[in-house]
């Protein structure tokens, strides 16, 4: 008997324990998914028609982020946020990524409705056999860029010979390889690769010569870092660039990916896609317009950001979607072309990819509705401005 | 009694405080040596190779990452160290499941196979195997899955409790093997005696078995506590679940050279939560089965 009731005294607390402090996490760990809608409409003093009362039938659709909450994704916050999804009959629930969330893979398993992606990244499951295609071409530009203090000599990619160029790996490195080998350098023997962490500490400390960067994000730490010769931030001037839009190996990055059989099978997918497409350019076309309040946007979503990094990532993100010659979405046949070519002469894919794996009619039919709305769909004025990095991005 | 054990509890905090202000004069000194090595200019090449940089990005001083507790991140009325034990509370929730349903399992995977030595001998090897799989290859598997299948549930699934599902694939395992060794525990003459009073399987699991393996498995509650909160940081990493230490860690290492003390901090809560569920089950331990030694039942 007494055995009996050791083993009750024992695991029944053990339990209530466990499940207690489950209890406990629910009430405040619970992270508050959407901000309440009169908070965002009051926090954006220039949105001029405040969200409508909900009509009744919304479609619920999700959409899987490439990485988490931050400006890169500025567009599809504030169409979520500002309601212009609601506007457009659409409940969209944005997922977040991970470190190794494959948003094209999460797309194929139906886990989500629709997917941002990288092109390459979409291209190599599809070529796996996700049968998903590119709806919208969001940015028009590759933000790639690779990044050495100036005083180091590197001014172009052949002056990468012989030093130490960081890269992040898993698929971020093409841009880089194809560059290299275009201007006679062998990424084998010319160069020391070194695979690099997120963060830019590697360059600054000296380890590597040149460093991987995103214009949005790597680049700008560099900016908000305080260097220790002159107390002061690290000024744009002491840097020195290596573009890969100039040098002709630049890769389509940040699209819309849809599934492809759904597309054909299912008239309620389809037109949700061109529904959503619509809202997430309107989305966009607001960001450019409005860069603060949609800065706003992204800190309700993710506080603990710093207020000047989102500012400058805001910026840099409308100068890869703006201007859009042919309007926000559209795939550029030259640009796709290019990055094919990359992609099979690096041998991320066999092969070229059949005519399926992107359309325009989705972004073109979504377009026509903006255009209509009088909204500018190509952006040909946009400016991007100068924006004052704060220490530390805060 | 009562007085020694009181002034055990105060040794304990004592000889741990001494530990950390050991640890925090160890760090200062290190770094204060590596930049005077620094500022001589001279060329050792240990420091920076070898041992870690002290420069502040590297290191930034106990100071800096004291006062990241206690900063609070722009627009917000929140000290850092506020938010981030939020956010502990969040992963302790998903570890906590994760250690109750593995402990469950685990614990009758072993009563099962100790039932039958083929049934141990044809399974155990699989459970080992399972423990070969890498968490973070299983990790997106289970959170896609649970989101997409797993809606016919009377409650709603979150992404949190996929998470938990890979905490218990850490935690059932030490439960399992040291429960099923325990479980063989009990000497032969206890178990001959247990037949001589015609006892049924179940009352010598009960009564014999199982508060003989009690010390077995706390073992192993404590590796499994631990391993569970490894697994829910692990798992939010990888399947990029909002709301934990994990995506706080992952977010810090990803912004670090703009703010490195946020990272240490990060990093020390996730810390602290791992030593938080080892003294908790210690202390369930302590005031549980340390009065069973009278009781004789080993």
């Amino acid at each position: 008997m007494k055995a009996r009731q050791t083993m009750l005294r024992i695991l029944i607390p053990l339990l209530t324990l466990s499940l207690l402090a489950a209890a406990c996490g629910d009430d405040e760990a619970e992270p508050d998914p959407e901000p309440a809608p009169e908070a965002t409409a009051s926090s954006d003093a220039t949105e001029p028609e405040p969200t409508e009362p909900e009509p009744a039938e919304l479609t619920p659709v999700t959409l899987q982020l490439q990485w988490f909450t931050q400006a890169q994704f500025a567009g599809y916050y504030a169409a979520r946020d500002l309601g212009f999804y609601n506007d457009v009959g659409l409940d969209v629930t944005i997922l977040e990524g991970g470190l190794d969330i494959v948003p094209a893979s999460v797309l194929d398993t139906g886990a989500a409705d629709f997917a941002v992606s990288w092109v390459p990244r979409g291209l190599v499951p599809r070529e796996e056999g996700a049968n998903i295609t590119n709806i919208a071409q969001v940015f028009q530009r590759s933000a790639t860029l690779q990044v050495s203090f100036a005083d180091s000599g590197i001014n172009s990619v052949s002056d990468l010979a012989g030093r130490t160029v960081g890269n992040w790996g898993f698929g971020n490195e093409f841009e880089l390889l194809a560059g290299l080998r275009k201007n006679g350098l062998d990424p084998q023997s010319d160069v020391t690769l070194v695979q690099q962490n997120f963060d830019m500490l590697a360059l600054i400390s000296g380890d590597i010569d040149a460093a991987q960067a995103m214009t949005y994000n790597e680049y700008a730490q560099v900016l908000e870092t305080v260097n220790p010769d002159t107390g002061e931030l690290y000024q744009p001037e002491d840097l020195s660039i290596i573009d890969w839009n100039d040098e002709g190996t630049a890769m389509l990055q940040d699209a819309l990916w849809a599934d492809a059989d759904r597309l054909e099978s299912d008239a309620d997918y389809r037109d949700a896609a061109v529904r959503f497409v619509e809202a997430s350019i309107r989305g966009w076309a607001h960001c450019r317009d409005n860069s603060d309040p949609c800065v706003e946007v992204v800190l309700n979503n993710a506080p603990t950001l710093g207020e000047s990094h989102q500012a400058w990532q805001i910026n840099e993100i409308s100068s890869l979607i703006w201007p859009s010659p042919l309007g926000a979405g559209v795939m550029d046949p030259d640009l796709w072309a290019q990055t094919v070519d990359v992609a099979t002469s690096e041998g991320i894919l066999a092969a070229a990819p059949d005519d399926g794996a992107y359309r325009t009619d989705i972004a073109e039919e979504a377009l026509a509705n903006l255009r209509d709305q009088g909204i500018n769909v190509i952006g040909s004025g946009f400016e991007p401005v100068v924006v004052e990095l704060r220490e530390g991005g805060e | 009694m009562g007085l020694n054990r009181l002034r055990g509890s105060l040794r304990a905090v004592i000889v741990f405080s001494l530990f950390v202000v050991l640890l925090m004069a160890g760090y200062t000194g290190y770094k204060a040596f590596g930049q005077s090595v620094d500022d001589a200019q001279t060329d050792w090449a240990v420091i920076g190779s070898i041992l870690p940089r002290t420069d502040d990005l590297t290191m930034p001083s106990v100071f800096e990452i004291i006062s990241g507790i206690f900063a609070e991140p722009r627009g917000i009325n929140e000290a850092f160290g506020s938010i981030v034990v939020r956010e502990a509370a969040f992963t302790l929730r998903e570890a906590a499941v994760g250690f109750a349903v593995g402990v469950i399992v685990g614990l009758s995977i072993a009563i099962v196979l100790s039932s039958s030595r083929l049934l141990e001998r044809a399974l155990v090897p699989h459970v080992i195997a399972s423990q070969t799989i890498p968490l973070i290859a299983i990790a997106p598997i289970v959170v896609i899955w649970g989101r997409k299948n797993l809606d016919f549930l009377p409650w709603e699934w979150h992404d949190w409790m996929s998470v938990s599902l890979i905490a218990t694939y850490l935690t059932f395992f030490p439960v399992a093997i040291n429960g099923l060794r325990g479980l063989h525990s009990p000497s032969a003459e206890a178990l001959e005696l247990m037949d001589s009073y015609a006892a049924r399987r179940g009352q010598t699991l009960w009564r014999l078995r199982l508060p003989a393996s009690l010390p077995y498995l706390f073992s192993a509650f404590k590796i499994a506590a631990t391993a569970s909160v490894v697994g829910a940081i692990v798992g939010e990493i990888s399947a990029g679940v909002t709301g934990g230490l994990g995506r706080r860690i992952l977010l810090e290492a990803q912004r670090y050279t703009t703010g490195p003390e946020r990272l240490y901090v990060a990093v020390l809560f996730a810390a602290a939560l791992g030593i938080f569920v080892f003294l908790t089950i210690s202390l369930v331990e302590y005031s549980l089965v340390r009065r069973k030694g009278t009781e004789a039942v080993l």
